[in-house]
């Protein structure tokens, strides 16, 4: 796969592209079969156990285990297969949105009431030019 | 023939969902955008379509990382609510329309738009908050359904050009469809918002606004804007908006903008909804 992406340089986002979900696959699997209530009933009552049925990595079961949301997108994880783990847990997408920021959650949600995060300054680590 | 009669641009944000679902629409955080809703619903009871084709991403709901078709057309009778991690949405089942579903897959794929077809499968919170934000609390929803999934999880998305493009192929293939069917396309999802890293948060409605600007008055414009400048304008989930591109596709160039409102915040997003009819 080619190198540098168009995209690589937009700070603090982790598009899904093929490297990202190539690494992720095992994680994402895992994730999206807490849509079943019935698996989520035998993840809650035994982690490690559940765990245990899939080939995750030692970063991305150490990511789940202590619910380390940025640290899921780093490892393959995709945020709409992360919040399945955060609903779960019972978060609000807001919640686990927030938390990826290292905001506390009053200070998020008072951020998108006033407006959302401004894209000013936010575009590129590099110098701005939009 | 059938008759498309208008497109809908739809953001599809779980929490709307949530609020309609829990009776809190009247609370003073969802006040002020249900409020903004009420002339794209009374549009909506007006015009009475017998058919909406709602343009949507599927997220993680029917389908996984394990086949990823970027169009896929529903086919079935009825499509229930997915449990997406929290249990399915208390709505009623969505009832399909096999009969335009299958015109459309064969009339589409003729087109050369070489969609994948699905006979089963749940519908998530991208198809059932749109009809929740059109059609409020009915018992059964008053129209028929054909589900359009468009895979915008795993990048790349389709182009907007190409998106476009599929809108001007249903058109062709609405009006070849032998039924007296009226039609309203559905565009759904964004406007700007990220839902993930820490750029988490991120709303642009300058951006927006040219969209929603540039969607009317200037489409094929709009459908080259790059799959780079959704993401870093609009944020990483913003990029949804290729979708509108094909309910505007469907329509032809001259419409008239019946209703647009937007709203922020709902939840992390920049909340867009948009009513054309043909001119």
């Amino acid at each position: 796969m080619p190198g540098r992406r168009d995209y690589d340089d937009i700070p603090g986002t982790y598009v899904f592209d093929g490297r990202r979900s190539r690494r992720g696959y095992p994680l994402n699997t895992f994730l999206m079969t807490l849509n079943d209530a019935g698996n989520r009933e035998a993840f809650r009552a035994d982690e490690q156990a559940y765990l245990d049925r899939f080939p995750l990595d030692a970063e991305q079961r150490e990511a789940v285990v202590e619910r380390d949301w940025l640290r899921m997108l780093e490892v393959g994880g995709n945020v709409y297969y992360t919040y399945k783990l955060a609903a779960c847990d019972g978060m609000t997408f807001q919640d686990l949105a927030g938390q990826q920021t290292g905001m506390a959650r009053e200070a998020f949600a008072q951020m998108m009431l006033d407006g959302g995060r401004p894209i000013e300054g936010n575009r590129t680590t590099g110098p701005e030019t939009g | 023939m059938a008759r498309l009669v208008g497109g809908v641009g739809c953001s599809h944000v779980p929490a709307v969902g949530v609020a309609i679902d829990k009776g809190t629409t009247g609370d003073p955080y969802w006040a002020p955008y249900f409020t903004k809703v009420v002339p794209a619903r009374e549009w909506m009871a007006e015009v009475d379509p017998d058919v909406c084709i709602v343009v949507y991403n599927d997220h993680a709901s029917a389908f996984g990382l394990d086949v990823i078709p970027t169009f896929a057309l529903g086919l079935a009778d009825a499509f229930p609510p997915a449990d997406e991690g929290y249990g399915p949405r208390p709505v009623p089942p969505v009832l399909g329309h096999p009969e335009l579903a299958w015109h459309l897959a064969e009339s589409l794929i003729l087109d050369e738009f070489d969609l994948t077809l699905v006979n089963e499968m749940p519908v998530d919170h991208g198809l059932t908050v749109p009809l929740s934000v059109m059609f409020g609390q009915p018992e059964a929803w008053p129209c028929r359904v054909v589900p359009l999934l468009v895979n915008v999880v795993q990048y790349p998305p389709p182009t907007g050009h190409r998106c476009y493009r599929l809108g001007q192929a249903i058109a062709r293939a609405v009006a070849a469809f032998e039924g007296d069917e009226k039609v309203v396309v559905f565009g759904t999802g964004g406007m700007s918002h990220q839902l993930q890293g820490q750029r988490a948060g991120l709303v642009n409605v300058e951006f927006d606004t040219a969209f929603l600007d540039g969607l009317v008055a200037d489409p094929e414009a709009v459908a080259r804007i790059p799959h780079v400048e959704y993401l870093r304008e609009a944020g990483s989930e913003g990029i949804e908006l290729v979708m509108w591109l094909v309910m505007r596709g469907a329509l032809p160039t001259a419409v008239r903008e019946v209703h647009r409102a937007t709203h922020v915040p709902t939840s992390n997003t920049h909340n867009g909804l948009l009513v054309l009819e043909p001119r």
